[in-house]
């Protein structure tokens, strides 16, 4: 324990800060995408070490099963693998540099005014898939529904935007499809 | 148990590297990785809530993240797939040239 | 009889006694070190056994005999592939990203040694009871798509590139009919954790287990499990993303001596984990066939079971052609997420209809049917007509 903080949170804060870091400032795209896998990782040990099972296997399931594989893919397949062609930094960087540092200061100091570094620990939550089974199903009916749909429509939404546009047959093809 | 105070300031960090990257970078999909971290900030002081929370069993933050985690792969999907045809039209990704709205 | 339930319990006996040596405060942590220890060193054991006994298997198959040099019938074989892949140079080449390039393997080894820790063993002898125990399981196993597009990207090689784009989209696709095939056993069961599952099938009718695979949709979903993990693994027939005759050796081309002997330990023991998981979904995990044998040990039972699962997936390596990509995305989205779907639906009318004839009656028309129909609409655009012959003039 290291001033009220155990080890293993700040092992885990120092692996999710570095990944994030690491997708900042790396130049190379395909890292950026691994370092964002390395966060996501962090993140779910930060939810398990807050009681959140089943949050923290969604996370890797999710993001790491399913996001950041489709980034991966996104990058191979718009070319953005090898040597960049333009700059990596946009020319306001230094605006863009200096209200990401203040909203940080903005939140930090909300924090620490509204709580106490000591805070009183709570019991360990039973948030067992049960309980969350049945929390889905009945109180949060209506909200599982209308994701379902959202999903089902955003997926739909990306591949027709995605889709490259149906070509025209030309007589080659037709000749070919005679014999 | 470490404070709540403690995860509040990483969600935050997270939080302020991921809209740095959004504002700063070129490529399109670095921005969407940004607003990927943002996302993954605020299910964190979601779940960090949720845990300090005096009624943990009503699962509300709990369901929010969940939620969240979903919504956010749904939106992940369709950006992607904008890059990937703006791509394909245009050639490039890069934001700066992303500047006007016709050819 | 207390023989027997000592034999079956005898490592659990053994972590407790070795645990009891340290002092208390360290022996939770004992214990797990001493678990993980067994976990480490018994499955590539057992891969070492198995890549004797598969290429053993495959040349009996193929009509020649398997290794036979080393040791009397070849059995030391695994020693020699072992001190081979040691001592190999490791060649990285100069164009390939280092650091991915050395991480790949890495990650992948990682991943799937940590799916084990959900596997119920035997009787008591799980690594971590996990109340989403098997969303884990599920969750790691995403993450081994992400080392092997590592290893194909940092090679800088199009070959690998290519198997491993194959590789990826392969298991994504065959990643929601697993998932579909294993929620009818949650469905059924209520709890994702598989000591639960394995306990659910433990009671017997007469002299016969209640293991979900003799019923209708366990049945079904074993199967759309069993061809899902073998795609998962990227195991014969669904192995084009490492097709020796196509892609070189697909993703990992690239790599020589110890890291490639890493890959081949990775994918081996994913294919144990997953086929571990098949038992402990449909065959009832530890659990004895019959109830007279219940004075067998569990973990018996258990390995004999793996066992079994490993010579079928050797016997269809042997046997089945390999697939096409196109005919393998087309299997996995248009005959098998169907299929799961609907073996969802006819589970859940199972459970509600009670007990009788008429549900078995239900679920294996609805079953059937549905298979009959689906590999007829598949079927539908290939016109199978005469043979016809084109000779080089």
């Amino acid at each position: 324990m290291i001033g009220g903080l155990s080890i293993v949170f700040l092992m885990t804060a120092l692996l999710t800060v570095a990944g994030t870091l690491a997708a900042a400032l790396l130049r190379n795209l395909v890292h950026c995408a691994l370092s964002l896998t390395v966060t996501f990782a962090g993140l779910a040990l930060l939810y398990l070490q807050l009681d959140a099972q089943f949050a923290g296997f969604a996370q890797i399931l999710v993001y790491i099963g399913a996001v950041a594989i489709l980034v991966v893919f996104a990058i191979l397949l718009t070319r953005g693998a090898g040597i960049p062609e333009y700059r990596s930094y946009g020319s306001n960087w230094f605006a863009g540099l200096a209200i990401a540092a203040a909203v940080f200061a903005l939140l930090t100091w909300a924090v620490m005014k509204s709580f106490p570094a000591t805070a009183a620990v709570a019991s360990s939550p039973a948030a067992t898939v049960q309980s969350i089974g049945a929390a889905l199903m009945s109180t949060y009916v209506l909200p599982l529904e209308i994701v379902a749909i959202l999903l089902t429509v955003a997926l739909i939404g990306a591949v027709i935007v995605a889709m490259p546009e149906a070509k025209v047959s030309n007589s080659l093809t037709e000749k070919a499809g005679e014999r | 148990m470490t404070p709540l105070a403690a995860f509040l300031i990483v969600a935050a960090l997270v939080f302020a590297i991921g809209l740095a990257i959004a504002l700063t970078r070129r490529n399109g999909i670095l921005v969407l990785i940004g607003i990927e971290l943002m996302l993954n900030a605020a299910n964190l002081n979601l779940i960090a809530f949720w845990r300090f929370a005096p009624h943990p069993e009503a699962l509300i933050g709990m369901m929010f993240a969940i939620f969240s985690i979903a919504v956010a792969a749904a939106e992940a999907a369709v950006g992607l797939g904008l890059i990937i045809a703006y791509h394909r039209h245009s050639k490039t990704t890069d934001l700066e040239a992303m500047t006007r709205m016709k050819g | 009889m207390s023989f027997f339930s000592d034999l079956d319990q005898v490592f659990v006996l053994l972590q407790h006694w070795i645990a009891g040596l340290f002092p208390v405060w360290l022996q939770p942590v004992v214990a797990t070190i001493l678990g993980v220890i067994a976990i480490v060193a018994a499955f590539p054991g057992i891969f070492a056994v198995t890549t004797v006994l598969e290429r053993k298997g495959l040349g009996r198959i193929q009509n020649r005999l398997g290794p036979n040099r080393v040791g009397p019938l070849g059995i030391l074989q695994p020693v020699a592939d072992g001190i081979k892949s040691l001592t190999k140079e490791d060649i990285v080449p100069l164009s390939a990203d280092a650091v991915v390039h050395f991480l790949a393997p890495v990650v992948l080894v990682v991943a799937v040694f940590l799916g084990f820790a959900v596997l119920p063993i035997g009787r008591n002898m799980v690594l971590a009871d996990l109340d989403g125990g098997l969303l884990f399981f599920f969750a790691i196993g995403a993450s081994t798509e992400l080392s092997i597009f590592m290893a194909g990207w940092s090679s800088r090689n199009k070959y690998s590139l290519l198997g491993a784009m194959r590789a990826v989209a392969q298991m994504i696709s065959y990643e929601v009919p697993l998932l579909l095939s294993s929620v009818v056993v949650v469905m059924i069961t209520g709890s994702l954790s598989t000591v639960k599952i394995v306990e659910a099938q433990g009671g017997f009718t007469g002299v016969l287990p209640h293991w979900y695979v003799f019923t209708p949709w366990g049945f079904a979903g074993f199967a759309l499990f069993t061809v899902a993990a073998l795609a998962e693994t990227n195991r014969s027939p669904f192995d084009l993303p490492e097709g020796e005759s196509e892609l070189v050796a697909g993703y990992f081309t690239e790599y020589s001596g110890f890291k490639f002997a890493l890959f081949f330990l990775g994918e081996y023991l994913g294919m144990f984990s997953i086929a571990g998981f098949a038992i402990t979904l449909f065959l009832g995990g530890w659990g004895a066939p019959f109830s007279f044998l219940g004075f067998v040990p569990s973990w018996a039972w258990f390995f004999l079971k793996l066992l079994g699962a490993i010579a079928f997936f050797i016997w269809l390596r042997g046997t089945l052609p390999r697939l096409r990509q196109d005919q393998l995305m087309n299997f996995a989205w248009k005959f098998m997420l169907p299929m799961a779907l609907l073996n969802l639906l006819v589970a859940g009318a199972w459970r509600f209809m009670g007990e009788g004839w008429l549900r078995w009656v239900i679920a294996i028309v609805i079953l059937i049917g549905a298979y009959v129909l689906l590999g007829r609409t598949l079927m539908r655009k290939q016109k199978l007509g005469a043979r016809s012959y084109r000779y080089a003039d």
